[in-house]
């Protein structure tokens, strides 16, 4: 391709010792992290890898059954990514279950509704357009879900005190609720408003760029950008509150008291 | 009245008592006998087996928030939700009567909920807690923050609420205070739980 600059394993090494001072850094500040963030490390690399022979594969066959599964195992770990950092986490199966219900839900919802109206690909599963999409809208979607769920167990933990005291008076555990469902969603959403103010300007989308690269008109390669953007956001949303609510309804009970036994203990 | 049978929690021997209306009850104990989870679980804030019932009313027949509303609680510390001490209140307006009796001055509820002392709080969580007009109250050691003045006028006005109808279950580390404020106790040990006449 012309004016492509190719990448050697020796400029990833060089690019990799960033990562290294990271790690580096957790270590002289007891931050406790420098394992998380090397093997974090070592599963990007890998699953990039893996993901360009999936995706050659998946984009070559069109096959309905490989599409579902490719997608089963993305929302999988979108669902155990979610949940696998939270502070506290709900106990059983509502731990991995809430989360990635509320991934899936969200990220489908949102998925089917642009592949069945706005994009319309021929057949309506092509994989080029639906994995790719789902990846996109999938990756901050978790991230909604993982913050909403975070501030809500973590806020009810300490502010059980003033959402109890709204129980004494009478108060049902919406009302008693309530600041700290705001809260959660607030965290939820913050990360979406962000990313859309600073679209263009701070931040460059690369699916845009490779386009406009790729030769797409510009103003062909925003309107994509927008599209998937709101789709973004129409995802965190959806996923956050059914996090969010789903949560509430976990942590309380029918009698109205807050349940914050079926939290696991905090693991320091 | 209020009965009470085999009332179980973990943390906690069964309770069994009766209590007419109007009537108040004093609950002793050492520290972590569970005096606490008691009133909780009477509150209906936490999981708890066997029969609890108002007026012939058996608890698990109406829903939480209505069972909160006819049993008051006010625990040892209370937790607040707004920014303003007024924010906490229904009708600041009609309480300060009942404010100005307590030594608290009427424009608190302008007040950041940061700013009252330990003992303004224990006032203003008892002044929220009847202003709901609960018919039975659980008081969780109400007055161990105030001075002797403040003690005394929060019992006068306890004692009146009670000539009005008021039943009351009080847990109290004061000998003294238990004998003024009622006639039975309950003594709450590890591993079993009493009821005696105070004589």
């Amino acid at each position: 391709m012309e004016g492509y600059i190719s990448l050697g394993y020796g400029d990833l090494g060089l690019a990799a010792l960033l990562v290294l001072t990271d790690a580096g850094i957790s270590l002289a500040l007891q931050l406790g992290m420098h394992r998380q963030l090397l093997l974090s490390a070592v599963r990007m690399v890998v699953q990039l890898f893996l993901m360009g022979l999936v995706l050659t594969t998946l984009f070559t066959v069109v096959s309905p059954a490989w599409t579902a599964l490719a997608i089963v195992v993305m929302l999988g770990f979108a669902g155990r990514e979610a949940t696998a950092r939270q502070e506290r986490r709900l106990t059983g199966w509502w731990g991995l279950g809430l989360g990635t219900g509320a991934v899936t839900l969200a990220a489908m919802l949102v998925t089917v509704l642009a592949l069945t109206t706005a994009l319309r690909p021929d057949p309506w599963y092509d994989p080029r357009y639906a994995v790719p999409l789902l990846g996109m809208i999938l990756g901050n979607t978790m991230t909604g879900v993982s913050l909403g769920l975070n501030s809500l167990s973590s806020g009810l933990v300490q502010r059980r005190a003033a959402v109890e005291a709204r129980l004494m008076l009478g108060h049902d555990r919406r009302s008693a609720c309530a600041p700290v469902i705001r809260q959660s969603l607030r965290n939820a959403l913050l990360p979406i408003v962000n990313l859309m103010s600073a679209t263009g300007v701070v931040s460059i989308p690369g699916m845009m760029t490779g386009q406009i690269l790729g030769g797409v008109p510009p103003v062909e390669a925003a309107k994509y950008q927008v599209m998937i953007l709101f789709l973004i956001a129409g995802g965190v949303g959806i996923g956050a509150v059914a996090a969010v609510f789903g949560g509430v309804y976990r942590l309380t009970d029918r009698r109205h008291r807050l349940r914050l036994d079926r939290l696991a203990v905090l693991k320091d | 009245m209020l009965d009470v049978d085999e009332l179980c929690r973990p943390g906690l021997a069964p309770v069994s008592f009766t209590l007419a209306a109007g009537d108040c009850l004093a609950v002793r104990g050492p520290s972590g006998a569970g005096k606490t989870l008691l009133l909780r679980a009477l509150a209906d804030l936490d999981p708890s087996h066997g029969r609890v019932t108002w007026q012939g009313r058996e608890r698990n027949t109406m829903s939480g928030p209505e069972w909160r509303r006819l049993v008051g609680y006010l625990p040892a510390e209370p937790g607040w939700w707004a920014e303003t001490v007024g924010g906490h209140f229904r009708d600041w307006p009609t309480l300060i009567p009942l404010l100005t009796r307590l030594g608290l001055p009427a424009d608190a509820d302008r007040w950041p909920i940061t700013r009252p002392s330990t003992g303004e709080r224990m006032r203003l969580a008892l002044i929220r807690a009847l202003e709901v007009a609960p018919e039975v109250l659980l008081l969780d050691e109400p007055t161990a923050a105030l001075d002797a003045a403040s003690v005394s006028l929060v019992e006068q006005v306890i004692a009146e609420r009670r000539a009005a109808g008021l039943t009351v279950i009080w847990i109290t580390h004061d000998a003294a205070q238990g004998e003024r404020v009622a006639r039975r106790r309950l003594v709450v040990e590890a591993g079993q739980t009493r009821v005696e006449e105070i004589v």
